[in-house]
């Protein structure tokens, strides 16, 4: 098994596993909040409609976890609000 | 493929898989351009060809003879050179060029990196499918809560199921494959609530008879679900969720015959997952700029308006399922068919298919397209459902904008939801309202079919993509913004 770094902690993935998929295969339902009401948000669409799931990717903010391929290595920080 | 393609068709689910694989065959060339990174769409949607031994989720599908005859027939015209395929290729315009069209699309395989790409070809063939139509209710916003779509997604495209104790809610025969599929993989499906009646298929007795399809794959999911146990609720609803970081427990009502909770039938359920889903919306974005006309579909969303071979208002440009209306797998595949035949018949190409089996296409759409509609008619929007909203509950997941603020901007004359998005903010957040969009307008103009805000980019571009452009960005390009900096793209 694979793993991408989650936050500077490593998380297991099976190829093929989007980001999102291999958060919620740990049990991950939610990894940032929002901006007004700081609610806990994770996946809601999982097709990438909903812009729920945004996570920072090897440095690149804002990349919705239901789409990107997870890649050993990856980096993804997650917690941020939604408007940076 | 050197050649510029006859064709570009975006959208690689059943429909657009069959109308690429009719069109290769007769003789055009074609590009096939899919976000995804499999073919298969929403249906048959699978992990990336590559990790399916590490990933197996074949047992989870339906009508996979077809999708393998589809895939191999594709991969050899690939081999021949024929077929342009481009997955992990998100489409974010399509205009008119000439006599043609330019597709403008994002290139994510190496995703977060992306790189612009265009398409051109004389025709167009639009196949983005539709996604889960969702009506609020107290605490869908917590973690845990998903659409019947999504958990459908992780299980098909990741093997993953969002929690080991689910409640699904919401309407149509679309929950009932997501409840066997999560309990085929060994979770508590503790309760099905369909909102709508048995009964009301009685009344449209004619479709169902028609389609004997479609009680088979009907009654093998219920022979699923009655073999897993998973219980299923007619007239019911789940009116609330609860919880903290996530959701521990549901409230299901039995539902008056208007929509409304009963009083004094509420119970309380504890679950880790929530799966809803109120049938499915189009998928617009690409066709609604070029100009198309729409027309009202049964279930109260505006369709694409097509003529019996699939073509739009737009000369050149086609359409084909449930872009067309919401009506499953196999009418998908059949309109591609259709389509595909329309696109060679217009580019006058060799290989037309015989009259005989087009006119058998033609009066298989109709009757399954008959079905659509009665399942639309069965399966309607609970007309009391914003009973069980409270003023505090969020509806616009993105601004964070709760039914209070919605209701009081209706009291002050808002009567669309394009008004309501200019006083509240709901539908001008990072979704641009495909969530929030159908409730709020169900809850602002509910006669007429939910047309949903002209959006110019279908999916945010950063800047960086646009200045590698060859050409320079078009002119709508220049308010297609990076998804960095602004959120309120057109
Ligand atoms: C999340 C979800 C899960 C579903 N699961 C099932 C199921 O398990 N069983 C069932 O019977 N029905 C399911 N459905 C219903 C399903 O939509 C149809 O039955 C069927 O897949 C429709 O076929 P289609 O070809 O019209 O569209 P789709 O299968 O939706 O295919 C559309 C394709 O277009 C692509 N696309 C969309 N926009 C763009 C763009 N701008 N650029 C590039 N590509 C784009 C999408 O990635 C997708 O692959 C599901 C629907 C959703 C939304
Ligand atoms: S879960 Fe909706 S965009 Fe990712």
């Amino acid at each position: 098994m694979s793993e991408i770094v989650v936050d500077g902690e490593p998380l297991p993935f099976v190829e093929g596993q989007t980001v999102a998929a291999a958060l919620v295969a740990t049990g991950r339902v939610a990894w940032r909040t929002t901006r007004v009401g700081h609610r806990p948000r994770g996946v809601f669409c999982g097709i990438g409609v909903c812009f729920d799931c945004l996570v920072t990717v090897d440095g690149a903010r804002g990349q919705r976890a239901c789409l990107v391929p997870a890649r050993p290595g990856m980096t993804v920080t997650t917690g941020e609000g939604d408007d940076d | 493929m050197t050649e510029p393609p006859d064709l570009v068709v975006v959208g690689a689910g059943p429909a657009g898989m069959a109308a690429a694989a009719t069109a290769l065959a007769g003789g055009l060339r074609v590009a096939l351009l899919d976000s995804g990174t499999a073919l298969g769409g929403q249906y048959w949607r699978h992990p990336p060809e590559h990790a399916r031994a590490a990933l197996p989720t074949d047992d989870l599908h339906h009508g996979l003879d077809r999708y393998r005859a589809l895939c191999e027939a594709l991969a050899a015209h690939r081999t021949a050179g024929r077929l342009d395929l481009r997955l992990g290729h998100h489409a974010w315009s399509a205009v008119r060029e000439g006599d043609g069209f330019a597709v403008h699309a994002v290139d994510r395989r190496e995703a977060p990196r992306e790189s612009a790409v265009v398409l051109r070809a004389p025709r167009l063939l639009v196949a983005t499918g539709a996604y889960d139509r969702q009506l609020p209710f107290p605490g869908w916003d917590l973690p845990g809560v998903l659409t019947a779509g999504g958990m459908q997604a992780l299980l098909k495209g990741g093997g993953v199921a969002a929690g080991s104790r689910v409640v699904l809610g919401g309407t149509g025969p679309f929950l009932l494959p997501v409840a066997a599929g999560l309990a085929a993989r060994g979770v508590e499906v503790v309760a099905v609530c369909e909102a709508a009646s048995p009964r009301a298929w009685l009344r449209h007795p004619g479709p169902l008879l028609r389609n004997p399809g479609k009680w088979a794959e009907g009654a093998g999911y219920a022979a699923t679900l009655v073999r897993h146990r998973v219980p299923v609720s007619p007239r019911t609803a789940i009116v609330a969720a609860e919880g903290g970081e996530r959701v521990t427990s549901v409230r299901i009502a039995s539902l008056a015959a208007d929509g409304s909770p009963r009083p004094g039938t509420e119970r309380r359920v504890e679950v880790d997952a929530v799966g809803v889903g109120w049938g499915f919306a189009p998928q617009l974005d690409l066709l609604a700029p070029l100009g198309c006309s729409v027309t009202d579909s049964a279930d109260g969303n505006a369709v694409v308006a097509v003529d019996g071979g699939q073509r739009t208002t737009v000369p050149g440009l086609y359409t084909a399922g449930e872009t067309c209306g919401v009506g499953g797998a196999a009418l998908a595949v059949n309109e591609g068919r259709l389509a595909a035949a329309s696109v060679l018949a217009d580019s006058r190409a060799t290989l037309v298919p015989a009259t005989k089996p087009l006119a058998a296409l033609r009066s298989a759409v109709a009757r399954q397209r008959a079905f659509a509609r009665a399942m639309a008619l069965a399966h309607p929007i609970p007309p009391a459902w914003s009973s069980w909203l409270t003023d505090e509950t969020v509806v616009c997941r993105c601004e964070e904008v709760t039914a209070g603020s919605i209701r009081a901007a209706c009291a002050d004359g808002a009567h669309d939801h394009r008004q309501i998005k200019q006083l509240t903010r709901a539908g001008m957040g990072w979704c641009q309202g495909r969530m929030c969009g159908p409730a709020v307008h169900c809850l602002t103009a509910r006669r007429r079919a939910y047309e949903p805000a002209e959006r110019l980019v279908a999916t945010p571009v950063t800047l960086g993509a646009l200045a590698d452009l060859d050409e320079g960005p078009p002119a709508s390009a220049a308010s297609a913004d990076s998804s960095e900096t602004d959120k309120e793209c057109p």
